[in-house]
């Protein structure tokens, strides 16, 4: 049963990581980028803007 | 393709010959008279042939409360104006604040029940006479009551109370539906009723956080598929390009907790006549579905949903933006990611398969940079308004949730590493931790927005009184401080005791010796929970009182001034 | 008064900011699919899940009806069921638990708190007067308890006319129960519960059963019966002298 760990855990620590790092990635280029920043600013205002 | 909804959405009136819109009944509340109406029917057929008296007893309650709806269908129709609520007056948006009442006075209600019978309980396990030896008063069947109440009930509310609010004015458009709101609140307090009465008669599923029996369950996903249809629609109708970051984790909170429900009330009913259901899962499998509910109802109902709280009203009451907009964003998705996996921690050492148990331990210690993130963001929103602390209690009830939120999610990552939790996992240490979240972080925030929510909603100036808002948060402090710490110490050694040895290579105590030891603090944890008891008390009063103040626009006295 | 009902314009204008939100939702869903479907699917593929074992049977209707009164009673908010592999647990109770051990149990009842001590072994530890002693006042046998009483389930007859149905539902599921246990659930119920009766049919489905009367009540069969007996009979089937624990290393 050993065998079914190891593959397991191969599979984790290379696909399985990359997946991660890749989706990190891509939360953080749409976070950040800077084409985005006058809509997040304006974003924030949301709550306080009274109507 | 239409987007409105069909429950409780109208034809647009016709226009009678005099200019006057002529009523006519819409097909939402015709439907949905029908459907109760029905509902009725089926319930007392049930009713007639159920296999317990328990049972039955749920039977006539739902009969009975759907031929109240009916009435109250009908009754409503016979009294609305012709036109449906505009969407709009004078450009500005008719907000429906009505179900957010409601649900913010049941979250009230249902948070003192629950402390109350938390109360009890821990009463019971200091003293056991307290159990009465009655089959509905005993340990075993109040303390899902408590857990219910006070997640279910009073978290549930708060949460479609302030999402109902935060969705509405965030998207500057008055919530989807007619009587579909309507529907959401009181269908799901129903279900609330139903779930609480049903332990005390001995209706369970025996498994934790998800005790209603099969019933139950279906009509709760028939109120949150409403949900989730009233939430996107009123996003839908949005005026502003952008769904602000409390709305995202609204809807995380919305489609998670369905499909956590659905995977983990998979249950096939013995007939339709019995309350009893069996779990298509079985043994460790049924586990590991059930720590992966168990641990998102945590990190979807009781994080993500508050963190949409603390997203919306810290900075609206502290009147700055959020202190990073984009450390939002990669909060959310990095929690929702992480959280999902973090379920096997809770069975560690167990007989589920070890390469699970590593899994799960990985992604919860992960789990501890996002939810900093969450917290740094929560807190240093006040960064240039600290001195707001001083004077507003509400908002430092807030602020030290969000204070409470880091200490919890710094502390859970530590106990799911296998070792630390080898000593703490099945003691009272568990407790403490989740207490420390639930008091502190679910029920702080909570009282904070309720606070904010109720002078906004019924349109007055400002509480009642603030200072009895900064005794209640002084009250309820000291409460939790004696809570935690007393289970901390409890926990931790019972855990020690549990794995003492003598000298000779013997267990030193038995397990009756570690139980008589808790005795002390079993006392102190239930003297703490009567502070928090208290201070709940003391905040249901001012919030009655500010109700019934005179509306803020003919205000004639100023409400008291902020204790300096 | 300027009233304004614009549904239809509404929808042109914000037809694209409502894809949004779908993909919002579908995001949302594939995200937490991934690690909910990575951790609980290969349980149902891996051999290794479960263990091979020799001795675990399905429950008899007997103590299937004792479970659904300890899941009634919300016993596992105290008593965990699940033994773990560390030194002082496997003193204090007995050999770890295995999966094996609970496979037929729906729902599970592992547990999360201690408040009381495991019961995965208890079975037999006791005799069948210090259990209803126990049951009904269990500070007059262990006098520090922090337990409640429960002297009622002496004083109930034990509701199990639908008991056969709770079989089918079980067998419906991928319990192993027969044909002919749903049939006999019944017989075998009040067999098991009477005390000198001829058990061999009983005990040739249910290998190891006990059948007596558990609750020292002959002319009654109550709740008290069934819980004792599924208190007897729990972490008794796999005989762990036999058990080869390098065999099932996972």
């Amino acid at each position: 049963m050993n065998e079914t760990y190891r593959a397991f855990a191969e599979f984790a620590q290379t696909w399985g990581l990359l997946y991660f790092v890749g989706i990190f990635l891509c939360v953080l280029a749409y976070a950040l980028s800077p084409k985005r920043r006058g809509e997040f600013d304006a974003a924030a205002r949301m709550p306080l803007s009274d109507d | 393709m239409q987007t409105e909804l069909s429950l409780g959405q109208p034809d647009p009136a016709a226009k009678g010959p005099a200019g006057g819109p002529q009523k006519s009944m819409t097909y939402g509340e015709g439907g949905l008279a029908f459907l109760f109406a029905m509902l009725a029917l089926g319930a007392l057929v049930v009713a007639s042939g159920a296999e317990s008296q328990a049972y039955a007893f749920h039977a006539y309650l739902s009969a009975l409360a759907s031929i109240v709806c009916v009435f109250a269908i009908l009754n409503r129709y016979v009294d609305r104006p012709a036109a449906r609520p505009a969407l709009e007056i004078d450009g500005k948006p008719n907000y429906n604040f009505g179900p957010v009442k409601f649900a913010t006075i049941a979250a009230m209600v249902w948070g003192i029940a629950g402390f109350l019978v938390g109360v009890i309980i821990a009463f019971q396990l200091a003293f056991p006479v307290l159990n009465l030896d009655l089959p509905w008063t005993a340990f075993g069947r109040l303390r899902p009551l408590h857990t219910s109440a006070v997640i279910f009930a009073f978290g549930g509310n708060v949460l479609i109370a302030t999402s109902f609010y935060v969705v509405q004015r965030t998207c500057r458009a008055r919530l989807v539906g007619d009587l579909a709101p309507w529907f959401v609140v009181l269908g799901y307090n129903f279900f609330i009723v139903i779930a609480g009465t049903g332990y005390l008669l001995g209706i369970t599923q025996g498994k934790e956080y998800a005790e209603p029996e099969w019933y139950a369950d279906l009509w709760l996903t028939i109120v949150w598929v409403t949900y989730f249809c009233v939430f996107i629609g009123t996003i839908w109708r949005r005026k502003e390009p952008h769904i602000y970051v409390a709305n995202w984790f609204y809807l995380a909170f919305i489609v998670t907790i369905a499909v956590l429900h659905l995977g983990n009330n998979a249950t096939v009913p013995v007939s339709v006549f019995s309350p009893k259901s069996y779990i298509v899962w079985s043994g460790v499998q049924d586990a590991m579905v059930q720590w992966w509910y168990g641990h998102n109802a945590v990190g979807f109902f009781l994080t993500a949903g508050f963190l949409a709280i603390m997203y919306y009203f810290i900075p609206k009451r502290a009147d700055r933006p959020v202190y990073s907009y984009r450390l939002s964003i990669i909060h959310f998705w990095a929690l929702i990611f992480l959280y999902i996996w973090a379920g096997p921690h809770h069975l560690h050492y167990t007989a589920l398969p070890d390469w699970a148990q590593t899994l799960g331990m990985t992604f919860s210690i992960m789990l501890w940079m996002p939810s900093w993130g969450g917290m740094i963001n929560g807190l240093m929103t006040l960064s240039g308004a600290w001195d707001k602390l001083r004077t507003d209690p509400v908002l430092r009830l807030m602020v030290v949730s969000v204070a409470f939120y880091g200490m919890s999610t710094f502390e859970g990552p530590l106990m799911s590493v296998k070792s630390v939790n080898s000593l703490s996992h099945y003691t009272d240490w568990t407790i403490g931790h989740v207490h420390s979240g639930a008091l502190g972080w679910v029920a702080y925030i909570s009282f904070g927005a309720i606070y904010c929510l109720v002078p906004w909603l019924w349109n007055k100036r400002e509480l009642y009184s603030l200072k009895l808002v900064n005794w209640h948060f002084w009250i309820s402090t000291i409460g939790i401080v004696f809570y935690i710490s007393a289970m901390w110490v409890a926990g931790i050694l019972q855990g020690l005791m549990w794995r003492a040895y003598t000298s000779l290579g013997f267990l030193e105590y038995s397990f009756i010796e570690t139980v008589e030891a808790m005795h002390p603090f079993y006392v102190i944890r239930a003297l703490g929970g009567v502070l928090f008891l208290v201070g709940a008390l003391l905040m249901a009063f001012n919030i009655y009182m500010t109700i019934r103040e005179p509306e803020a626009a003919s205000a004639a006295t100023p409400s008291l001034v902020p204790a300096e | 008064m300027a009233t304004v009902t614009h549904k239809q314009s509404l929808w042109a204008k914000h037809a694209f900011f409502e894809k949004n939100s779908i993909w919002l939702v579908f995001g949302i869903l594939i995200v937490i699919a991934i690690g909910g479907l990575v951790e609980i699917v290969p349980l149902f593929y891996l051999k290794s899940t479960i263990e091979k074992v020799s001795g675990v049977r399905p429950w008899t209707p007997l103590e299937l009806a004792g479970r659904n009164i300890y899941v009634r009673e919300g016993c596992y908010n105290c008593h965990s069921q699940m033994v773990r592999p560390l030194r002082d647990e496997v003193e204090r109770y007995g050999h770890y638990s295995l999966a094996a051990e609970s496979m037929y149990d729906r729902p599970f009842q592992w547990g999360s708190k201690r408040t009381g001590p495991d019961l995965a072994r208890v079975g037999g530890k006791y005799s069948d007067e210090w259990q209803r002693q126990h049951l009904a006042n269990p500070r007059s046998v262990v006098p520090g308890s922090i337990m409640p009483g429960y002297p009622f389930l002496a004083e109930t007859p034990l509701d199990a006319d639908h008991i056969a149905e709770d079989l089918k539902v079980n067998a419906l599921l991928g319990v192993p129960y027969s044909e002919e246990m749903i049939a006999d659930a019944q017989a075998d119920l009040r067999t098991q519960a009477t005390q000198d009766a001829d058990a061999t049919a009983l005990q040739a489905r249910y290998p190891g059963a006990q059948a007596r009367d558990f609750d020292g009540n002959r002319t009654t069969i109550t709740e008290a019966d069934a819980l004792i007996a599924y208190l007897q009979a729990l972490g008794t089937m796999v005989d762990f002298k036999l058990y080869e624990d390098k065999a099932n290393v996972r």
